[in-house]
């Protein structure tokens, strides 16, 4: 039987050009979300039907969670929130489906991400506010001899951001998809086993079946985690100063 | 756990330097070829929804939001069209009210002339009828009062001629009556 870690393998399909089983997800991610929101929004129309009712939904969730954030001048930031927010969210979805690839139980990825977010706060920081953006590391209303301290604090603390927002992601996961994996692998270890140990197959199968639904659940909720801390840490880059 | 090995093996033979028994998201010889696949879907992936999905899908939302101010625009626009109406039907039949009434009065006043006049002539002609009708009792009454004094003188005459037996002269008949008279 195959290791509960056999699944997150990266495969090879068109070598020369590096592509992978993981670059095909990436791009099927990509084509699901591009494709079905068109598919939704086709009609354009008035009175939305069920697809582009879930098509709006989404648009205005993102949109009011980015708001909630950072007010209405981080809507400049907003395609790439929805981007960030499809993707991780399609990803973690497609990665539902048994025998797919899941993207974002790569550590690679989802630091990429992160990256992303905390270089567009940086860059878009000092482009804005100069070094004004450094008053982010210096809250007011310290005490002076404090002072030093609460720099290196708020440096730390800026800059675990893109660890902790790629490992949470990350984490969440690979550990669902190996509980998922030895669970099931125990389905079969007990049928194989004969006898007795048959007869408590169903029992891991039930768990399995609950780990999948808790699943469904971490795989949405990491995305709207992740879409949400990104949002406040775009706050960061749009009000620096606390 | 043979199978794995052969997937190993052939992902090996295919993929180059792969670490055997390595966990594979800290394989750092696939970061490279997921980096770039990353890079390019992602930027892909935005261009497409921040330049064809998100203006489609805020386009239908704010297409919607002005739809919906428009007509509750229009709607309070015909609301306050019918309020027009409704005041302006009151004012026409205030009017209409007002009108009748000073007909009605106008009616009144010249009925009321009407007969006052037709009272006035009939008085008048009552009036004059009566003035004549005393006129004539009058006349009658002075011929009459005229033929007494010779009805007078006759019948003085003819007792004073039975009496006496010889008709009296007229002077003395008339002188003597017109001593009774004054």
């Amino acid at each position: 039987m195959a290791s509960p870690i056999e699944q997150f393998q990266i495969k090879p399909i068109i070598p020369v050009i590096n592509f992978t089983n993981s670059s095909l997800f990436m791009i099927g991610a990509a084509a699901v979300i591009v494709g079905g929101l068109l598919l939704a929004t086709r009609k354009r129309a008035v009175v939305p039907g069920r697809a582009q009712s879930v098509a709006e939904v989404l648009h205005d969730f993102v949109a009011n969670t980015l708001v909630d954030a950072t007010g209405r001048e981080g809507m400049k930031f907003f395609p790439l929130v929805f981007s960030l927010f499809m993707f991780v969210l399609t990803a973690n979805l497609l990665g539902m489906i048994p025998g797919f690839f899941t993207v974002t139980s790569h550590i690679i990825v989802t630091f990429a991400l992160a990256m992303l977010v905390i270089g567009t706060v940086v860059v878009y920081g000092f482009v804005k506010h100069g070094t004004h953006f450094l008053g982010l590391f210096v809250p007011s209303g310290v005490p002076g001899w404090l002072l030093p301290f609460i720099v290196v604090i708020e440096l730390i603390s800026f800059l675990s951001r893109p660890i902790s927002l790629s490992l949470r992601l990350f984490a969440n996961m690979l550990a669902g998809h190996i509980a998922l994996k030895v669970f099931a692998g125990f389905v079969v270890s007990l049928l194989a086993a004969g006898g007795a140990l048959t007869i408590l197959a169903p029992l891991p199968l039930l768990m399995a079946v609950a780990l999948m639904a808790l699943e469904f659940l971490v795989a949405a909720l990491q995305a709207y985690v992740f879409t949400v801390l990104t949002c406040i840490y775009l706050n960061d880059a749009l009000h620096p100063g606390h | 756990m043979a199978q794995a090995q052969t997937t190993h093996a052939t992902t090996e033979a295919h993929g180059g330097a792969h670490e055997e028994a390595g966990f594979p998201p800290f394989a750092s010889e696939t970061f490279g070829g997921q980096l770039l696949w990353l890079a390019i879907t992602f930027v892909v992936l935005y261009t497409l929804l921040s330049r064809l999905v998100l203006p489609r899908l805020s386009g239908i939302i704010e297409n919607r939001r002005t739809m919906i101010a428009g007509d509750l625009d229009e709607a309070a626009a015909m609301k306050s069209r019918a309020e027009e109406a409704g005041s302006a039907y009151e004012k026409a039949l205030a009017e209409a009210k007002g009108r009748a009434q000073a007909l009605a009065q106008e009616t009144r006043a010249k009925l009321s002339a009407e007969s006052d006049a037709k009272r006035k002539a009939l008085e008048a002609d009552l009036n004059q009828r009566l003035a004549e009708s005393e006129a004539t009792i009058a006349a009658k009454k002075a011929e009459a009062m005229g033929h007494v004094h010779g009805i007078a003188h006759d019948t003085a005459t003819a007792i004073i001629e039975r009496l006496t037996g010889k008709a009296p002269a007229p002077q003395a008949v008339e002188a003597a009556l017109n001593q009774i008279k004054a």
